[in-house]
């Protein structure tokens, strides 16, 4: 039962949303599957006095993949994204966060913008953005501007959209070859849940599989953003593909993060978990890159 | 499987489509919240943001001059209960405590409890003017511990709160000052000096558990309608209408006979929907708005303002000789009540042993106010937690002298004439029965393989009980059965009761329509809770449809022209002389012109149940670097007396299995340093999916119940009573790790595997 | 307060108007509104699926949705799930395998069924629980509900063949 009194549109193109965004200035939201965002108008954490329906906006429901590499519109369902075989092969990691939120029926509705856009620190598909490199494609009144998916959360609940500002779509750079993804995350139950702690993960690997050229990594959960760790994506550069490698960037990754004790897990868990879930991921995506296949079952 | 001869029977042991299941598959039932009636409004409530308080003024003007508001009331507009103690059904009730929990007095006890409510023309103006009721409060210091709550120096609750000394505890220990231990109690058996002294193993361990929720899917539900001339209908889903009802009437002060409640669909209660919350405060806003009112609780206030069930701290002590034969037990139980006296410790007190002939033991049980929810009942409330205890000692004995877990338990098993440490010596049960049944089952057989793998198993104990029941049979004159009884339907009694006539009868299950009646259609019913549906209600139609016979008997002897005596009912028949024979459709279709309508009527009151017993075995498998446990296979096996229905027994016992798995693994309440609740969600309260649990293999052991006509054993709450025991010892078996504490969620299990690990006395 | 929209949509094969606030949500505009009262509250935050329908060919919890976004989408609720007076082999399926208890969550789940169904014919048991683990039921420990979707799957195999 919503209490508070907003008004809705819901436009058909880019310029009429933004115009709406200015025109509110921080008082409207935009709306895309509206699994976050109903619940947060309910609880009283927001307070819109205008909502703007963003799912009818062709710019933000793009999913074009080719050799230049993935357009993913804003507002494009989770369910879209692993149903489709190319992006869950060469973006698992992506199609990995989009398989587990919530349970069948919010991905039927929940977007990997309005993930992001929510900025929770804890969310399952943001990692994965990071992780492949992914970049954040911002319209304005003034234009167009670019921002690393890495830089778009500045805090619990923010991010560097300015009030007349909508997200509208991630690029995605091209795979390379001999490379593999992966997003995992621990929860208490299987499914359901909101990460205790979630890694994404992208490697790309030497030819023989031996040895790893680049890695991207991000957490979530374990950091007031999620967060990339350039540290131990350094740890993994160039280096053999051996559990001394991954210990090694497992480690890297606790020292980075600065997680809280919430009802969802102690720091101290969750600095635990990180090094196990780190090693776990990376053993993941390092399989994938190879052709393998992986034991992962989702919430196991 | 049964264990002795058992009758043919032509409906028992079927399993025919529930009666109610058509509406029910469809959309088309009507439960609590679907009710819609002409004028009806809605209803918002205002609950304390604060742990515990002094109310100093509520100012409900604003809220009263909002458009659209037609009522609002607080604890003002409900009389004054003095001292006045009811019975209310499951023992008795301090009025004044029942009626501050439904509206805050003087004083809040918990997060959420209830302060005011108000009625508008829309949900969205309720709530609205919720919020522009203006309350000062001035807060207290709150305590949620139970042990930190029985200290001298912990903040009061309840002013008029005094220990109660009961069972063998002594009287004069009493102190005549105000108290968070609102009772004390003392059960012994034997001299447990002497018993230890002759035990060569004995061994002792400490347990907390968490606070819990019955986490029943639909949210509490109130519509009231107060008539011109006076009168209340109240519409509601609730596991007793008549004691909504009663304590309705009580805490309003009006006559029970103006009060009708119609119960609805129910959509789960598990003994969490029996105290009323919502009931009067629906009734005030109709009386005052002179319109119907309908009043729901959202999902925040159903875990924080209804009846969970304890969180606990019990001490244990079991001693055995080297053979394995218990000498003594004895336990110390604290668990909390809530806002308000009343948690199952006593209950916890009979059952901790409940399993076991033990010829020495003492008990001791403290009821401890916090500033938590009052405590309601959770299927089989208070055993669950002292099974935990004394069934994972039971375990770690077993280890130590190296006997098989099944083996111990046939060994020291209560049986037919084993004394309680209560004092009830028990009748015919089946503890051994379904400890042999677990021992000769295919689970229990079959090798466990894999690392960081365990099998554990455990036992349970719940009581049941009798109570009372009145059910009335209208015979149709096409053979059919009109049976109208009063016990609300939550897991398929509807059919089973149905089944029961037909049994008696001599007639198919679908030839009988059942319905459940209101308080104006049916006489006294006590809850559908503790078991007692299939048992005491059975009992009462099992009568009605004797009478119904004896009826159609005097009927065939006028039709015959011959004695009483000489004219018997067999097989669905009536049979008399001369060959004489007519089936029961026929004579019913002669009904009206033999004498008119054959009604029967039936009422059981206080048959004792002579006890439930049920037997767990376990696989799990644990990550020993996340300490997140898996359910690989459960099988649970449960004396049902009789299976009226064996699916609806077996659902019975897979239901309370997985709420006994998400009690052990997942579920707590989780307070920050104010002592408020923060997951109050089915997010962060865990219970498990589907995706969290595997099939669950059911075997039904029948000792019958001599106290039933057909056998019948309460089946519905031992079921949860030996799930968290037997994952503890399977993740024992598993990561050679004990746990004592519920739940034994990720975190608690990976803590206990580095302390071990870095004691270097672990096999992670 | 925001003026009330007409809203058209199509429920269970008919076209519908209603007149709804913005901020009414889908499962409040089909039970309070349209008295379809066969879908279900639970938590009003997409945590326990007793609140499913499906719309636009995907299932949702209709509590985060709102009503004005039901404009030209095509809903199927538990009241058109039988086809008229007849059941159909998921009804069917938990009725004879006693896959219910108190039946609050049955609706929700019997709609998640048919969108599973629709999906995947001949879903494994562990397909079958991960796609209904956003449906939450504290009654029957959900194996009776996964066996009725067992034989309903297979009900509608022979069906079909």
């Amino acid at each position: 039962m919503i209490l508070r009194d907003f008004d809705y549109v819901a436009p058909t193109g880019l310029e009429e949303a933004v115009e709406f965004l200015a025109k509110h200035n921080g008082r409207a939201r935009p709306l895309s599957g509206g699994t976050d965002l109903i619940d947060h108008v309910q609880t009283g954490r927001l307070e819109p006095d205008l909502i703007i329906d963003v799912k009818k906006i062709a710019e933000l429901n793009v999913l074009e993949i080719g050799d230049s590499g993935l357009r993913l519109g804003a507002a494009v369902p989770c369910y879209e994204i692993y149903n489709h075989q190319e992006i869950s092969t060469r973006y698992a990691a992506l199609a990995d966060s989009c398989r587990i939120i919530g349970g069948i029926q919010i991905q039927s509705r929940a977007s990997v913008g309005g993930n992001i856009c929510n900025s929770g620190p804890a969310a399952d598909t943001t990692p994965s953005v990071i992780a492949l490199g992914g970049v954040c494609v911002i319209s304005g009144p003034n234009g167009t501007r670019e921002v690393p998916s890495e830089e778009f959360c500045t805090g619990p609940g923010r991010n560097v959209l300015q009030p007349s500002e909508l997200l509208v779509e991630f690029r995605f750079p091209p795979r390379p070859a001999n490379s593999g993804s992966h997003y995992r995350r621990f929860i208490p139950r299987n499914e359901m849940d909101i990460a205790v702690v979630g890694v994404g993960a992208a490697v790309e690997l030497a030819e023989d599989g031996e040895r790893i050229l680049s890695a991207r990594l991000a957490l979530g959960a374990v950091a007031p953003t999620p967060l990339r760790v350039p540290a131990a994506e350094e740890a993994l550069a160039g280096q053999p593909t051996n559990d001394e490698t991954l210990a090694n960037a497992a480690k890297a990754a606790q020292q980075a993060i600065s997680p809280i004790t919430d009802m969802r897990g102690t720091a101290e868990y969750r600095i635990h978990l990180t090094e196990v879930l780190t090693r776990r991921v990376l053993q993941a995506a390092i399989a994938r890159a190879r052709g393998d296949s992986t034991d992962y079952k989702p919430g196991h | 499987m049964s264990t002795i001869e058992k009758p043919a029977y032509k409906v028992i042991g079927t399993r025919p489509v529930r009666h109610d299941g058509a509406d029910k598959v469809t959309g088309v039932a009507k439960y609590g919240a679907d009710v819609s009636l002409t004028g009806l409004i809605q209803a918002a409530m205002l609950r304390s943001p604060h742990a515990h308080a002094l109310i100093k003024s509520i100012d409900t003007s604003a809220a009263e001059t909002l458009p659209g508001v037609r009522a609002v009331v607080t604890s003002a507009d409900m009389p004054e209960q003095g001292d006045r103690f009811v019975d209310l059904g499951e023992g008795g009730t301090i009025m004044s405590h029942l009626s501050s929990n439904v509206l805050a007095r003087e004083k809040v006890l918990y997060k959420g409890h209830a302060v005011a409510a108000v009625a508008a023309d829309s949900i969205h103006i309720a709530r609205e003017a919720v919020q522009l009721i203006k309350v000062q409060y001035e807060p207290l210091p709150p305590v949620l511990d139970v042990r930190e709550a029985m200290r001298d120096e912990a903040p009061v609750l309840n002013d008029d709160v005094r220990t109660q000394m009961l069972g063998a505890a002594d009287p004069d220990e009493a102190e005549d000052q105000p108290t968070n231990v609102a009772k004390k109690f003392l059960f012994e058996k034997g001299d447990v000096e002497q018993g230890f002294a002759e035990a060569h193993v004995v061994v002792e361990r400490e347990f907390t558990t968490a606070t819990v929720h019955q986490g029943y899917i639909e949210p509490h539900n109130a519509t009231a309608q107060w008539h011109a001339d006076g009168k209340v209908t109240i519409w509601t889903s609730t596991q007793g209408a008549f004691t909504v009802r009663q304590q309705t009437a009580e805490l309003l002060m009006i006559p029970a006979s103006d009060v009708k409640v119609i119960p609805m669909e129910i959509g789960g209660g598990f003994g969490g929907k029996i105290a009323v919350y919502l009931q009067p405060v629906a009734t005030l806003l109709s009386r005052k708005s002179g319109r119907p009112v309908k009043l729901i609780m959202d999902r925040a206030a159903v875990f924080e303002a209804t009846g969970p069930t304890p969180g606990t701290y019990i001490r244990a002590k079991i001693g055995v000789t080297k053979d394995g034969k218990i000498t003594a037990g004895e336990a110390y139980l604290a668990y909390e009540a809530g806002a308000y006296p009343g948690s199952p410790v006593s209950c916890g007190c009979m059952c901790i042993f409940g399993c076991y002939d033990i010829p020495h033991a003492r008990v001791e049980g403290y009821d401890v106010c916090v500033n938590k929810p009052r405590t309601s009942a959770y299927r089989a409330p208070g055993s669950t937690n002292a099974a935990f205890a004394a069934e994972t000692i039971v375990d770690e004995i077993c280890c130590q002298l190296n006997i098989d877990a099944a083996e111990f338990r046939l060994k020291n098993a209560a049986q037919e004439g084993t004394r309680r440490v209560d004092g009830p010596v028990y009748s015919r049960i089946g503890m051994v029965e379904t400890v042999a049944a677990i021992q000769a089952s295919d689970h229990y057989q079959s090798p466990l393989e894999g690392s960081h793998r365990g099998r554990g198993i455990a036992s349970g104990f719940w009581f049941n009980v009798g109570l009372k029941s009145a059910v009335t049979a209208m015979v149709n004159a096409d053979g059919t059965v009109s049976l109208v009884e009063g016990s609300t339907d939550i897991g398929g009694t509807r059919t089973s009761l149905a089944m029961q006539l037909a049994e008696t009868l001599g007639i198919n299950a679908e030839q009988v329509k059942p319905t459940v009646a209101d308080t104006d259609g049916i006489g006294w019913n006590d809850v559908t809770g503790g078991s007692r549906v299939t048992f005491a209600t059975g009992i009462a139609v099992v009568e009605a449809a004797k009478d119904i016979q004896r009826q159609l008997l005097q009927r065939a002897a006028t039709l015959w022209n011959c004695d009483r005596e000489s004219v018997r009912y067999e097989d669905g028949k009536i049979a008399g002389p001369d060959q004489n024979v007519i089936t029961f459709a026929e004579m019913a279709g002669k009904m009206l012109q033999t004498g008119g309508a054959i009604v029967g009527q039936g009422v059981c009151s206080d048959v004792a149940q002579s006890g439930a017993f049920g037997t767990h075995c376990v696989d799990v498998e644990v990550d020993p670097e996340t300490g997140k446990v898996q359910i690989l296979r459960y099988t649970i096996a449960q004396d049902a007396g009789t299976a009226i229905h064996p699916s609806y027994v077996e659902g019975q016992m897979q239901g309370g299995v997985v709420q006994g798995i998400g009690w052990a693994l997942n579920e707590e309440y989780w307070y920050d340093d104010q002592g408020e609740m923060r997951n109050s969600t089915f997010l962060d309260y865990r219970i498990p999916t589907c995706y969290d649990v595997p099939m669950i293999e059911t075997i039904i052991v029948e000792v019958p119940d001599p106290n039933h006509p057909y056998g019948v054993r309460g089946v519905g709450e031992v079921p949860i009573c030996p799930p968290p025991a037997a994952i503890a010892n399977a993740i024992y078996q598993a990561i050679g790790v004990r746990m004592q504490h519920l739940p034994m969620s990720p975190p608690h299990v990976m803590a206990e595997i580095l302390r071990l690990s870095s004691a270097g006395n672990g096999r992670a | 307060m925001a003026k009330k929209r007409i809203v058209t949509t199509k429920i269970n094969g008919e076209e519908v108007s209603f007149l709804c606030e913005p901020r009414q949500t889908l499962l409040e505009v089909l039970r309070d509104t349209l008295d379809m009262t066969g879908t279900k509250e639970g938590c009003s935050n997409g945590n326990c699926g007793a609140c499913t329908v499906i719309m636009n060919g995907r299932p949702i919890d209709s509590c985060l949705v709102l009503g004005v976004e039901a404009e030209g989408a095509n809903l199927r609720t538990i009241e058109g799930v039988a086809h008229g007076a007849q059941m159909d082999e998921v009804q069917q399926a938990f009725l004879e395998g006693a896959a219910l208890q108190c039946g609050i969550c049955t609706p929700g789940f019997i709609v998640q069924a048919e969108a599973l169904l629709e999906e995947n014919p001949d879903p494994s048991e562990e397909e079958i629980r991960f796609y209904l683990a956003g449906n939450l039921c504290r009654c029957t420990g959900y194996d009776k509900i996964v066996r009725a979707v067992q034989a309903a799957a297979a009900a509608r195999q022979t069906a079909e063949a």
